[in-house]
């Protein structure tokens, strides 16, 4: 036998950055780190260029100067003197509101139609049907127009309210009152309020009363309190039932834990429900939804409803029919077993496309600049850039607010969904 | 007993008895549909009292509908003219003096064989991708329909489009080329690279001589004319197109192993994700001119196809990603024990099954994207609903509301409902497919 050949040689030879699968990768990387950078830097040595052929900085300063104009809608105090930054404040906290809103409503449809489309009545199925593909399909701007134009166009004005012949009335003893201005509803006002703010008569003669946001405070922490004392209760009712095999009866205790606390917080601050009434040309007192507001909330809420019902409806679909049948061998009885059994699997299947309609739902509510409601878009996207002529920067805070909004909600319901996904091997 | 006489038997059955009335036919089918329980009645009688408020609200209006009339007070006059004079009726007669503004926008009113035809061109392009049945042959035309639809739209030079077209020959050629003599990545490589230096430095000059030297084209039309349905259409399925390529890049490189990457991927898609589509059209407006060299500008619809483009790949390289998750781990082996490369495996093995099983989610997103190309109307471009407020800014028409709405809202679902249900034949095929 003739000599082997040499085994490779060891080391390292610049040709392995190439042909070597071990090191290819690497040189892959580095070249696409490289052009990434390169990018990068093109991109950001271009926007200096041309910020300083514009004679522009960056800076987010403007944020703490005055912004000069008003908001019509505000859940927290505002006027135009105030700055950028709390008109934005502003803004956000209006599209949290319109989210949110949409979010719960929007849950609330869904499950219903949901449930109702997989109903054996035929018309109702039916008309079910027609609803979610009439939603689905057609573009949500469409919708937000046409209940804009519904609310200001077939609304009557408040004029026609006035006098001995009015032509339109108020609902519900007249409490609630629909115009093409929107819509009032009561409110309730504090007589004996803790929150220091003035108090005013609503109505000639009547009780002063003050609007004060620490007595919502107080009123949602009692709700907080009696929630978490009304599972202590359901916990120990379950342990009753482990260890004896009867379930006490709760329900009335249940109810008490609920009512009594609340309603004595309101009887202690004096709580009165104050009802719009018509003033001039306008209505007044009670909460003013706006046109905006309702146009928005309703359309998303039906839109995005018409996907989760789907969602629910192919969530139910996937329980297997043999879950109810072995509940029923069980001998669950039949209203616990979509409790017990079917809901809680079906869960399984309905929260990951649930968080990302809910992600949708707030994404799409910055299509509040088709009826104008003054949501992050219109005040710091919107009038504050065309103020201040600050595009790069509104543009990236408000990026940055919508994309930070988008992972927590991801977050959170990936946490909670993790914390229900059933624990396989 | 055997021998016991049978003193009577039947030898001709009875006819069948008709079975009761209630068990029939409509009444039946009523009682188990309908009536059921006393809940049943109730939620029918409930939606029966909800069909009959809605038809006898919107249903004479819709009948009554004026088709014939050139403006919003000839409509109202023909209306109080006839019946009573207080009936409610649609003035259809804003579609159809407007139609053509609805479907082209502003396009040249003699040009408009154009983008028909360019449709006509698109529809048998697409045709052998969607129903594999057709002759093969009819991929030439898919191949060539991008650049002929965008020339019979835009207009100008044939060279332009055509010098566009070679840069993928080039791209071809070159990895064939580097593929066979030096190695499979230098073929990657050359086929990305050799086309980007042709498209930079090579093709305008290119085109320009030959537009100089033989002169072929046709009228050019502007962005600005585009507009209505056309809008609508052009910018959706160009980003449906193009995206879908890159939708299976990110995907591929959201799931790769090299770490720079996966990571560059992620960032990437969860940052378009998470904001709204918007802002992006917003980014395009007043941002981009940042973003590039100083003095160059470009067309704002090219603009917003772009942003538009980018946002569906984010959305259609997650759906993607889902598909190549749901296959199973042993097609992945299998590729890597026949010895086939990372390419390879991807185009022979992974990528046919993995996009089969995402073909529905695709099908959702394209219509997602579909309905929202009407976001540009906040940019100023003429879509539908753009189109409807300038006609609604009109004398003639000024106070329309209804009758637009309706119109644009019914063509978005038919296009829309349409390519759903196409989505969900698709998806019983492949289910019949895969038993």
């Amino acid at each position: 036998m003739s000599t082997l050949t040499d085994p490779p040689k060891p080391g390292f030879r610049l040709s392995q950055l190439i042909y070597d699968t071990r090191y290819r990768s690497i040189t892959i990387q580095v070249i696409a780190l490289v052009l990434i950078v390169g990018a990068f830097w093109w991109l950001g040595n271009n926007t200096v260029n041309n910020l300083n052929a514009l004679g522009k900085d960056f800076d987010f300063g403007f944020l703490n100067s005055a912004a000069g104009y008003d908001i019509n809608q505000r859940l927290i105090e505002y006027d135009n003197q105030m700055s950028h930054g709390r008109a934005a404040l502003v803004g956000i906290l209006n599209t949290l509101l319109v989210a949110f809103m949409g979010c719960v409503s929007a849950l609330i449809i869904g499950v219903f139609v949901g449930v109702l489309r997989l109903s054996k009545n035929w018309v109702v199925s039916k008309l079910m049907a027609v609803y979610v593909e009439g939603f689905r399909n057609v573009p949500l701007l469409i919708w937000i127009l046409l209940i804009g134009a519904v609310m200001s166009e077939s609304m009557p004005q408040p004029r026609e309210f006035r006098g001995e012949d009015a032509t339109q009335s108020m609902y519900f003893s007249d409490n609630v009152a629909v115009t093409n201005r929107g819509i009032w509803i009561p409110r309730l006002g504090f007589a004996n309020s803790i929150s220091g703010e003035d108090a005013v008569a609503p109505i000639d003669g009547a009780t002063p009363v003050a609007a004060g946001g620490a007595d919502w405070l107080l009123i949602l922490g009692t709700l907080a309190l009696s929630l978490i004392a009304m599972r202590y209760v359901r916990n120990r009712a379950d342990k009753v039932q482990q260890s004896t095999g009867d379930r006490p009866t709760i329900w009335y205790q249940q109810l008490a834990i609920l009512v009594i606390p609340v309603g004595v917080v309101l009887i202690a601050l004096g709580a009165t429900i104050v009802s719009p009434y018509l003033k001039g040309f306008n209505f007044t007192e009670g909460t003013h939804l706006r046109n905006s507001l309702i146009a928005l909330w309703v359309a998303l809420s039906l839109y995005t409803g018409a996907f989760i019902a789907e969602i629910v409806r192919a969530g139910i679909l996937a329980v297997s029919k043999g879950q109810s049948e072995a509940a029923a061998a069980l001998g669950i009885q039949p209203s616990r077993t979509m409790k017990l059994v079917i809901l809680p699997q079906a869960m399984r299947v309905i929260i990951p496309p649930l968080i990302s309609q809910f992600l949708n739902l707030t994404k799409n509510s910055s299509l509040a600049i088709a009826v104008g409601y003054m949501d992050v878009r219109a005040t710091l996207g919107g009038i504050t850039i065309n103020q201040t002529g600050r595009e790069l920067e509104g543009m990236l805070l408000m990026g940055a607010f919508y994309l930070a909004l988008s992972l927590l909600i991801s977050g959170g319901m990936n946490y909670y969904n993790r914390s229900t996904q059933l624990a396989e091997r | 007993m055997s021998d016991t006489p049978v003193t009577y038997v039947r030898t001709q059955m009875l006819d069948q008895q008709a079975p009761p009335t209630s068990e029939v036919g409509p009444v039946r089918w009523m009682r188990e549909n309908l009536f059921s329980s006393p809940m049943n009645a109730i939620l029918t009688i409930l939606s029966l009292y909800v069909v009959y408020v809605v038809i006898s609200h919107v249903g004479p209006w819709l009948v009554n509908g004026i088709w014939d009339a050139d403006s919003l007070s000839e409509c109202r006059e023909i209306i109080a003219a006839t019946g009573d004079g207080h009936h409610s009726a649609a003035c259809f007669g804003v579609i159809t003096a407007r139609w053509h503004q609805l479907v082209f926008g502003y396009y040249p009113s003699e040009l408009y064989w154009r983008p028909v035809l360019a449709l006509v061109v698109f529809l048998v392009g697409i045709a052998p991708v969607m129903f594999p049945s057709l002759p093969r042959k009819l991929y030439i035309v898919t191949m060539a329909a991008p650049f002929l639809c965008f020339w019979l739209l835009w207009g100008g030079s044939i060279w332009f489009p055509i010098a566009i077209a070679l840069g993928f020959g080039v791209g071809v050629v070159a990895h064939k080329l580097l593929d066979a003599n030096v190695s499979s990545l230098a073929g990657m490589i050359g086929a990305i690279l050799l086309p980007l230096i042709y498209w930079l430095y090579i093709c305008g000059p290119l085109a320009g001589g030959l537009a100089s030297i033989i002169p072929l084209g046709i009228e050019f039309v502007p962005s600005r004319s585009f507009g209505g349905f056309m809008l609508s259409i052009v910018i959706g399925l160009s980003a449906i197109v193009i995206s879908l390529p890159l939708g299976i890049l990110l995907a591929l490189a959201r799931r790769s192993d090299l770490f720079i990457i996966k990571t560059c991927a992620v960032v990437f898609i969860e940052v378009i994700r998470g904001i709204p589509l918007i802002v992006w059209l917003f980014t395009a407006q007043l941002l981009l001119n940042y973003f590039l060299p100083p003095g160059s500008s470009f067309d704002l619809t090219l603009r917003v196809i772009i942003m538009v483009t980018l946002f569906a790949a984010a959305y259609i390289a997650e759906v993607i990603r889902g598909g190549l998750a749901a296959l199973p781990k042993g097609q992945y082996e299998g590729a890597d024990s026949l010895g086939l490369n990372y390419w390879q495996s991807m185009q022979l093995i992974v990528l046919p099954q993995a996009l089969k099983i995402s073909i529905p989610g695709i099908v959702n997103t394209f219509i997602g994207l579909f309905k929202d190309t009407t976001l540009v109307v906040f940019i100023g471009l003429f879509d539908p609903l753009g189109i409807a407020s300038a006609i609604r800014a009109t004398t003639e028409w000024n106070g329309i509301y209804w009758e637009l709405f309706l119109f644009i809202g019914i063509m978005f679902f038919i296009s829309c409902f349409s390519m759903g249900r196409y989505s969900l034949y698709l998806e019983k095929k492949l289910q019949r497919e895969h038993r």
